[in-house]
């Protein structure tokens, strides 16, 4: 009687979940990829039936000779879009790099913090986070906007005599992404940081380092699976972000999600926004794989 | 040289903080403002938090958002924490490997993606959109932030105290409910809460999933963005806020108390 309660009780908590990400993370990608496959139509939903089980197989594999890979065709074929993917992994490889520069010394900061202060600190890096991110991004176009706050405040300083244009760049992106996904660097840094043996820094210096040398040679290195899951959190994310380019980087900026998302509702094209997402998915499965090897090694070494 | 490298420190701590607060303070300063103009302060007033009030969209929206919120964090907990259960439980089962990749994914898969992927299947499936929708949506990628955060409370919890449950006769669903799940609690509901603010704050997937009669707030505040800065979005924006931080610190409060009380308890029950 046990057993069998216990067998059904450890079936249920592993199918339910499972079960639910099949349905609603798993399958949506295939009917994405089938969707690509597919020519718009004017019709609602607004693309041309493909491949299905619905009209039994002899129709399947009619169908699949009428199978187009024509929008990926297309998507090749034109320089607009292939731009976009370049420059939103261009934008994000930036913003990464910047992130973690602007990281890593708050999160040394913190891991070298008297431990009565840790968690204060790690609450306030937190607590950002829990603020929405559209708020967050909407709060940057009150500052660099030309009128804004910023330029406001250089011209009282006296600094500058024209306002520098910011919104609308790409220099806006790479202010907010570096400001949105802060916390998603600086908390895994913390934690491999916060870990670290600071006696080996003492011991270097003991032993005539000095402590630059000393942080590049020993606190760096071991700070590594840190640093790589920070900028894996802060550059898949990134290249397909939406809000920001659309936001702080205006109409003349090119990133894909931007893109994906004016194909969808403004052109209502969903076979070639299907296929924009399915070669979006393609570029980020090696860094996302990562992340997750990343991911199960680290908790391996929890166990 | 310790003082430098602590004056260094103090320096990148308050720079750092000053760069992520100060945009948010300068937001909720400027809802405070009389003039229509954001950027120019022309005196207090609180008169756009009263023409929010007026507001029939916003406040339908925020109602919308409210439920949405609600029922996706409480069926994402649920779901997130029998698979963090499953995840550092049972180690070997058919298919664990994508399993765990599913709950992984979802953390770093752009919401673009995401939200199309959904839509795809809604519309494949005929399921009407709207409200539930959104809902199901949410459950999904929220409730692998809460599988991470509750798998993380589970991996350094003893799973001998569930052992010894069960050699003293506890069912294994006793020895769940009455031994793990109280001590797992604070990460439960810090769960819940990630689960409900992402909900709260999610423009893009709640955007392709969304259909007529289920705008949530963010679609709302998205859409008035777009035709620029007004006062009353700061308002809004800071009443979020507001909300946001009075529960993430009193629940942090909460826990914290808590803590303390667990910690005296497990003195007292080592003298014993």
């Amino acid at each position: 009687m046990n057993r069998a309660l216990s067998a059904i009780f450890r079936r249920l908590v592993i199918v339910v979940p499972y079960a639910w990400l099949l349905v609603f993370f798993l399958v949506p990608f295939f009917i994405v990829f089938k969707i690509s496959l597919s020519q718009t139509a004017i019709a609602m939903p607004p693309y041309v039936p493909t491949f299905g089980l619905a009209e039994g197989w002899s129709a399947l594999f009619g169908r699949l000779g009428e199978l187009s890979f024509e929008n990926y065709v297309w998507l090749f074929g034109d320089p607009l879009y292939v731009n976009a993917y370049l420059s939103s992994v261009w934008i994000a490889g930036v913003s990464t790099a910047l992130t973690l520069a602007v990281g890593y010394p708050i999160a040394y900061g913190m891991a070298r913090a008297p431990s009565s202060v840790r968690p204060l600190l790690l609450m306030l890096v937190i607590l950002p986070f829990w603020t929405s991110f559209l708020i967050r991004v909407y709060a940057w176009i009150g500052i660099l906007k030309p009128e804004g706050l910023l330029n406001q405040f250089l011209f009282f300083l006296g600094v500058i005599d024209q306002p520098l244009i910011i919104l609308n760049t790409t220099t806006a992106i790479y202010i907010g992404i570096v400001y949105s996904y802060l916390p998603f660097m600086v908390l895994p840094l913390y934690a491999t940081l916060e870990k670290m043996d600071y006696s080996l820094i003492e011991a270097a210096g003991d032993l005539g380092c000095p402590p630059l040398t000393a942080f590049w040679k020993i606190t760096f290195p071991l700070s590594l699976p840190g640093v790589l899951a920070g900028c894996m959190l802060v550059f898949i994310p990134a290249v397909g972000e939406f809000v920001i380019p659309d936001l702080l980087g205006g109409p003349r900026t090119l990133m894909i999600g931007k893109t994906l998302w004016t194909e969808f509702f403004n052109n209502r094209d969903w076979p070639v926004a299907s296929a924009v997402a399915v070669i979006l998915l393609i570029i980020l499965v090696v860094p996302i794989v990562f992340f997750q090897r990343a991911q199960a090694r680290a908790q391996e070494a929890g166990r | 040289m310790a003082g430098t490298w602590g004056r260094l420190n103090i320096a990148a701590l308050v720079l750092g903080f000053a760069f992520l607060y100060l945009p948010i303070v300068l937001l909720v300063i400027y809802s405070f403002n009389e003039s229509r103009l954001v950027t120019v302060w022309a005196g207090f007033s609180t008169k756009w938090y009263v023409a929010l009030l007026s507001n029939q969209g916003l406040m339908d929206a925020a109602w919308v958002t409210a439920r949405v919120a609600f029922l996706s964090a409480t069926v994402a907990t649920v779901l997130g924490t029998m698979a963090a259960v499953s995840l550092t439980r049972y180690t070997r089962f058919r298919g664990r490997v994508l399993f765990s990749g599913m709950v992984f994914a979802p953390l770093v898969m752009p919401e673009v993606i995401t939200g199309l992927s959904l839509l795809l299947l809604f519309v494949a499936i005929n399921f009407d959109r709207g409200f539930a929708t959104v809902t199901i949506a949410h459950i999904t990628f929220s409730m692998c932030f809460v599988a991470v955060v509750v798998q993380s409370r589970l991996m350094s919890f003893d799973e001998a105290l569930e052992e010894a449950a069960l050699d003293l006769g506890a069912t294994p669903v006793g020895a769940f409910f009455q031994v793990t799940l109280p001590v797992i609690l604070p990460a439960v509901v810090s769960g819940w809460m990630l689960a409900f603010t992402l909900s709260l704050d999610d423009l893009v997937i709640a955007s392709f999933t969304s259909g007529p009669g289920a705008t949530t707030l963010p679609m709302k505040i998205y859409s008035q963005v777009r035709l620029g800065v007004t006062p009353e979005i700061n308002a809004i924006c800071t009443i979020l806020i507001g909300v946001v931080t009075v529960g993430v610190i009193a629940a942090s409060l909460i826990t914290k108390t808590r803590d303390v009380q667990r910690r005296r308890d497990e003195q007292l029950a080592e003298r014993i």
